[in-house]
């Protein structure tokens, strides 16, 4: 399996495979990033944590924790790290790489929310406000989607009649003419980045 | 030929008929009256924003926004990339940086872009539209245009984390940014003082997946506003608009309160305090009328 190599140390692969990742050992365990965090008391393990718990090498912990999901990307925490650890990057990093290798937890409400809006943007290189709602909607199914959108749809009406939806976007949306473009330099990044962390298709 | 040129990088929320569609409006109407041209990087693409990073990664996300900068480099050499949206701003700027520290990032992503035949040279510049203003233009010039001094109206000015952390506006401090209170007080507005949700989180991407916990930060948001004795919210962020806006109702529905507090972009008050019309203002993209600036903006 991915990873193999590092066996015996958890702080090695973070340091080579996780963006920013090489910073977790510059952490002192002063606990300002988690005093500092929007959905602070919703983390399983707050950042101060996770980094010693990568320190202690626990792997499976650590990456199947839904407590990076927790990340708002406020960079709160990184503007008052006294060590300068970009927190927030190691945070994305860490989810990205646990849902890479399969690991991050099923059904975490944030990492389906994140794959929906990567896919949907890199289709036309555009997100598609609309689909990107519906979609979230009709996730669970479609009874509990048409519950969901009866639920929000006097917001949808109402951004319908501010101009700021427009209904069309399902059969002609906003695109890149260089979508195709898009969709070659994506794949050429993920190999590259794939192939510098050992990962395979 | 007119006095400031800037490649502009609007961003998905702010097309036509988008989310913030009518930020793009309002930008569009007080750039006529600053005679600032701008020139739409042709075909941009999204630039992958924050929650891009779960399935996005790290490379894939620098090549989204490099392809951004080939096409300004190439189609309008010279001129600083100026974003509107927080999110695009943070993320090109963020790219750049990576791009410009680390000759082996720089390498792979061109090797990333040469799949379309596109070369990045590391040449641009990425900008804010309120660095724009407050740089190139300064609070000073920006009054001078004013004819309806947006008088007797309150607005808590709402920074919200991204057009603040972790870059920011140049000497403005995180904690307590106080450029938006400046451009409220140059329009002749006033900026309620003591507004302790100024750079609160609105959650962000996560008031989608996680929509009770970002709902309790909005709450938190409009109410202080109330406290503090605002008619009106003002931001310069797409996403913290449309969730402080739109969630007001929900909120509402679930927890009984009775909030109406409209939010509006700062564009939107410098183009009526020029003179511009409601329309010309977006007013009319409003979820919740700012009924106060509609009046101004109707008056002779």
């Amino acid at each position: 399996m991915s990873g193999e190599r590092y066996r015996n140390s958890f702080l090695r692969e973070v340091e080579h495979n996780v963006e920013e990742g090489h910073w977790v050992k510059m952490c002192m365990q002063c606990g300002v990033c988690s005093g500092s965090c929007p959905f602070g008391p919703h983390w399983a393990h707050p950042p101060q944590e996770l980094f010693m718990m990568i320190r202690a090498g626990k792997r499976e912990e650590v990456l199947g924790s839904d407590a990076m999901w927790m990340c708002t990307s406020c960079y709160n925490c990184v503007v008052r790290c006294p060590r300068k650890l970009p927190i927030t990057h190691i945070m994305h990093g860490l989810a990205n790489y646990a849902h890479r290798l399969g690991l991050a937890p099923k059904n975490q409400p944030t990492r389906q929310f994140a794959k929906m809006f990567w896919d949907n943007l890199s289709k036309t290189g555009r997100v598609n406000e609309l689909k990107l709602s519906l979609g979230l909607y009709f996730k669970d199914g479609f009874k509990q989607g048409i519950r969901n959108a009866l639920a929000m749809k006097d917001i949808g009406l109402g951004m319908l009649k501010a101009k700021r939806l427009n209904p069309l976007e399902l059969v002609k949306p906003h695109a890149c003419k260089g979508a195709k473009d898009i969709h070659a330099i994506l794949a050429k990044a993920k190999e590259i980045e794939d192939r510098r962390k050992g990962l395979s298709a | 030929m007119a006095k400031k040129e800037y490649a502009f990088y609007p961003g998905c929320s702010s097309q036509l008929k988008a989310s913030a569609a009518n930020y793009l409006t309002s930008t569009r109407s007080l750039c006529r009256v600053l005679d600032i041209k701008l020139t739409e990087i042709p075909d941009w693409n999204c630039c992958g924003a924050s929650i891009g990073y779960a399935e996005g990664g790290e490379l894939p996300r620098l090549a989204l926004n490099a392809r951004n900068f080939a096409l300004a480099e190439s189609h309008l050499p010279g001129q600083d990339i100026v974003a509107t949206c927080a999110a695009c701003w943070l993320s090109a700027r963020e790219t750049k940086e990576r791009l410009d520290a680390s000759a082996e990032l720089m390498r792979e992503t061109n090797e990333a872009l040469a799949a379309a035949g596109l070369h990045y040279k590391g040449e641009v510049a990425v900008r804010h539209m309120v660095e724009v203003l407050i740089e190139d233009f300064g609070y000073e010039a920006l009054a001078q245009p004013v004819v309806k001094p947006l008088a007797g109206i309150k607005f808590a000015g709402y920074v919200g984390c991204q057009t603040n952390r972790p870059f920011g506006i140049a000497g403005e401090s995180f904690e307590n940014p106080m450029y938006l209170d400046k451009m409220v007080e140059t329009v002749g507005g006033e900026a309620v003082t003591g507004y302790d949700q100024k750079v609160t989180c609105c959650g962000g991407a996560l008031a989608f997946s996680e929509a009770e916990k970002s709902q309790k930060q909005i709450r938190d948001i409009v109410e202080s506003a109330y406290d503090h004795g605002a008619d009106m919210i003002v931001t310069p962020c797409p996403l913290c608009q449309a969730n402080v806006e739109i969630y007001q109702s929900e909120i509402n529905k679930k927890q009984g309160t009775k909030f109406h507090m409209p939010v509006l972009y700062y564009s939107q008050l410098m183009t009526v305090a020029y003179g511009g019309s409601a329309r010309e203002a977006g007013l009319d993209g409003q979820l919740i009328r700012a009924e106060k600036l509609e009046e101004i903006a109707a008056k002779g």
